[in-house]
């Protein structure tokens, strides 16, 4: 088994300025955010932050708020006593694209990429621009420097890995030959239809017959927008996965007993290990535990079945007990084979409840569970 | 083979979501095989690249390929694909250009990665067309598959995925993608599709599939069934644990009967009744919902061949 995490050594370190939680969409990643962000500025009196990317608004639900946007919303109910206090943001990914187009572009230019509708397409349903805004949006908040510790609640993307890979797609993308391919004509002042009809033969030909004349004019016009700005975007990007590397940062692989969750935060850490990104733990959420470890499935079983008519509502116990040990047997299993995989990532477990968390009681009791 | 399909899932294309971790693929891969029942060939589909269909089954990871995993007693057999919008893409211009060596350029260059990666709608169109293709290919003059199983993307996400055409109305106004997208839009809207949610009786999974299912039925999707995956026996039914009773019943059993294991298990059983209350509310909120709805079982050996099986002989009796 692997040593423990200290979770309040964590967020009590004044040295560690941002924790990504991370893993598999499901996990309990977004409800762990929000736990830690109460605990950081409860307990250790740290001025937080939560950042969360989730458009199921989850974390306003469990915050109990009804509407988180772009910028950070203090969160009521929050024990003040140590100095500390807790933020809350939903990212809106539309707002930060537009945001970052007019940072690096002139008003009228502007105008006209928010009017471009592959500029339209690509802000509000890109997959991967919700990586890249969140890379974005870190990259602002930490800049402040207003905030003593960021908790980030990663996307719920196909695979957790989207959120490390987003800057890296970025650049090629608009390092790829094909982009070079349709600007030349953009810069050398001829028209999309001179490059296409006259230097590619099949290709052009391909390219006309899938897209049509309108969506040239559009797709050149974008793409010229997307050189003259996003050198400084992808210089951002490049800057916030440095931060990523660096000591000030803790990346908390969050997942569930479950085959899946386990196999991802697998992929995860190997990926975090290989990219020197500091990994500071294992939160193995939603942990079954029984008060009656001793009482054995076979014996409750066997038990469960003599008594159903004389005591039926003993043998119902003993069966709500043997699928609960059966349940343990199977978590204890499949975390295993993370912990034994990388013995030596700090591991912390947080106990199944037996209903849902939605306030901020709920948290609380999460991150008291958190540090054990 | 051909049209006639099993009248309690009369749909051809079955198309299944759920929340994360709510257990689509396995409700998907155990439909596939249900369906496959009585000498029939299903095609069950993945379209996110995660190849959680080849770990399901524990083979290799699945090639752009319709490969045979699994066979069904009575001669049925489940075949699988990982559809890659790249390859899909190709397969398409070749079909409607007879492209070759072309095709092979455009990847090259990276045409393929840039069209997809500025135009995302329209790596969508090619994944949901080369469903709707499967869908209906035949051969001599009979259906190539009696039913096709999309594990598609999750809640969150599968109104975009499936709302093709808004998509690429927005790039395009003609062209083939146009009546691409206008051919899937319209087998998704007719009975030979059917979306079926999965969930678990959790609060979240809920609130997403119910949003989901708002979702779809604004875009007039064709809706099946709400499937309630992971669901737990009722047991005391009576609503209420005595100490005395439990401890009474232990002594009978030769159990031990000291106070930490009666409180112990009285706390477990109180969990349990706290944990179905909820349960129970929650099905109330999927009921309004207006969708037939199926429970299957949590499996306790978990989702082997045997588990999915069982989920198979589960999904067909409802």
């Amino acid at each position: 088994m692997a040593e423990p995490l200290d979770v309040d050594r964590l967020l009590a370190d004044p040295a560690i300025r941002i924790v990504v939680c991370c893993g598999a969409g499901g996990v309990g990643k977004t409800t762990t955010a929000a736990a830690l962000g109460v605990r950081a500025a409860e307990v250790h009196g740290r001025r937080t932050v939560v950042l969360t990317i989730d458009p199921a608004r989850r974390l306003a639900q469990s915050m109990g708020l009804s509407e988180l946007d772009n910028t950070p919303r203090q969160v009521k109910g929050i024990d003040a006593e140590n100095g500390g206090e807790l933020h809350a943001m939903m990212l809106d990914m539309k707002r930060t694209f537009d945001e970052v187009v007019l940072q690096h572009s002139t008003p009228q230019r502007a105008a006209e990429i928010f009017a471009n509708p592959f500029y339209q397409a690509m802000s509000s349903t890109f997959s991967g621009t919700q990586e890249y805004m969140a890379m974005e949006k870190l990259g602002q908040l930490r800049a402040t420097d207003e905030w003593d510790l960021i908790v980030v609640d990663t996307p719920p993307s196909r695979s957790a890995l989207d959120f490390l890979d987003a800057p890296a797609r970025l650049s090629r993308f608009l390092d790829g030959r094909m982009l070079r391919l349709l600007l030349a004509p953009a810069r050398s002042g001829k028209s999309m239809f001179s490059l296409v009809t006259a230097s590619f033969g099949l290709f052009s030909r391909a390219v006309q017959k899938i897209l049509g004349a309108q969506l040239l004019t559009d797709l050149s016009g974008f793409v010229a927008a997307l050189d003259s700005m996003f050198g400084g975007f992808r210089q951002r990007a490049d800057e916030t996965y440095r931060i990523l590397q660096d000591p000030q940062t803790a990346f908390l692989l969050v997942a569930a007993p479950e085959k899946d969750a386990v196999r991802e935060a697998a992929y995860f850490a190997e990926r975090l290990v290989a990219e020197r990104m500091p990994l500071a733990g294992v939160v193995l959420n939603r942990m079954h535990k029984s008060d009656v470890p001793l009482l054995s499935t076979e014996r409750s079983e066997a038990a469960a079945a003599e008594l159903t008519a004389d005591s039926p509502m003993t043998a119902d116990a003993l069966r709500i007990h043997a699928a609960l040990m059966r349940q343990i047997e199977r978590e204890v299993r499949v975390a295993g084979t993370f912990t034994d995989a990388f013995p030596g990532v700090p591991a912390a477990t947080i106990t199944a409840q037996p209903a849902d968390v939605h306030d901020v009681d709920g948290l609380r009791t999460i991150g008291a569970l958190l540090v054990g | 083979m051909g049209e006639h399909v099993n009248s309690r899932w009369p749909a051809r294309l079955h198309v299944v979501t759920g929340k994360g971790g709510t257990g689509k693929t396995t409700v998907a891969a155990a439909l596939a095989l249900g369906l496959a029942e009585g000498g029939r060939r299903t095609l069950l589909v993945e379209v996110e690249g995660r190849q959680g269909i080849a770990q399901l089954f524990e083979v290799e990871p699945l090639p752009y390929k319709e490969l045979r995993i699994a066979q069904v007693a009575g001669g049925g057999e489940v075949r699988a694909l990982a559809v890659d919008p790249e390859e899909a893409l190709l397969e398409y211009l070749d079909m409607f250009y007879h492209l070759g060596a072309a095709g092979r350029a455009l990847r090259k260059v990276g045409a393929i990665d840039f069209a997809t990666t500025i135009a995302p709608g329209m790596r969508d169109v090619l994944l949901t067309g080369k469903v709707k293709e499967a869908t209906t290919r035949s051969h001599d003059g009979r259906r190539v598959y009696d039913a096709v199983i999309v594990d598609a993307p999750p809640t969150g996400r599968i109104g975009r995925f499936l709302n093709v055409t808004a998509e690429t109305a927005k790039l395009t106004k003609v062209g083939p993608i146009k009546t691409q997208s206008e051919g899937v839009a319209s087998l998704l809207r007719s009975p030979i599709t059917s979306v079926h949610v999965v969930t678990l009786l959790e609060e979240m999974p809920v609130q997403e599939t119910l949003d989901a299912i708002a979702e779809l039925k604004a875009l007039n999707i064709s809706l099946g069934r709400i499937i309630v995956n992971g669901a737990r026996p009722a047991l005391l039914t009576a609503g209420k644990v005595t100490k005395a009773e439990l401890k009474r019943g232990l002594i009978d059993a030769e159990l031990p009967a000291d106070a930490a294991t009666v409180n112990g298990l009285a706390t477990e059983a109180r969990a349990y009744l706290t944990r179905r209350e909820l349960e129970e509310s929650l099905r109330e909120e999927l009921a309004e919902a207006g969708r037939p709805t199926i429970e299957l079982p949590l499996l306790p050996g978990g989702a082997d061949r045997a588990g999915l099986d069982e989920l198979a002989r589960d999904l067909m009796r409802a």
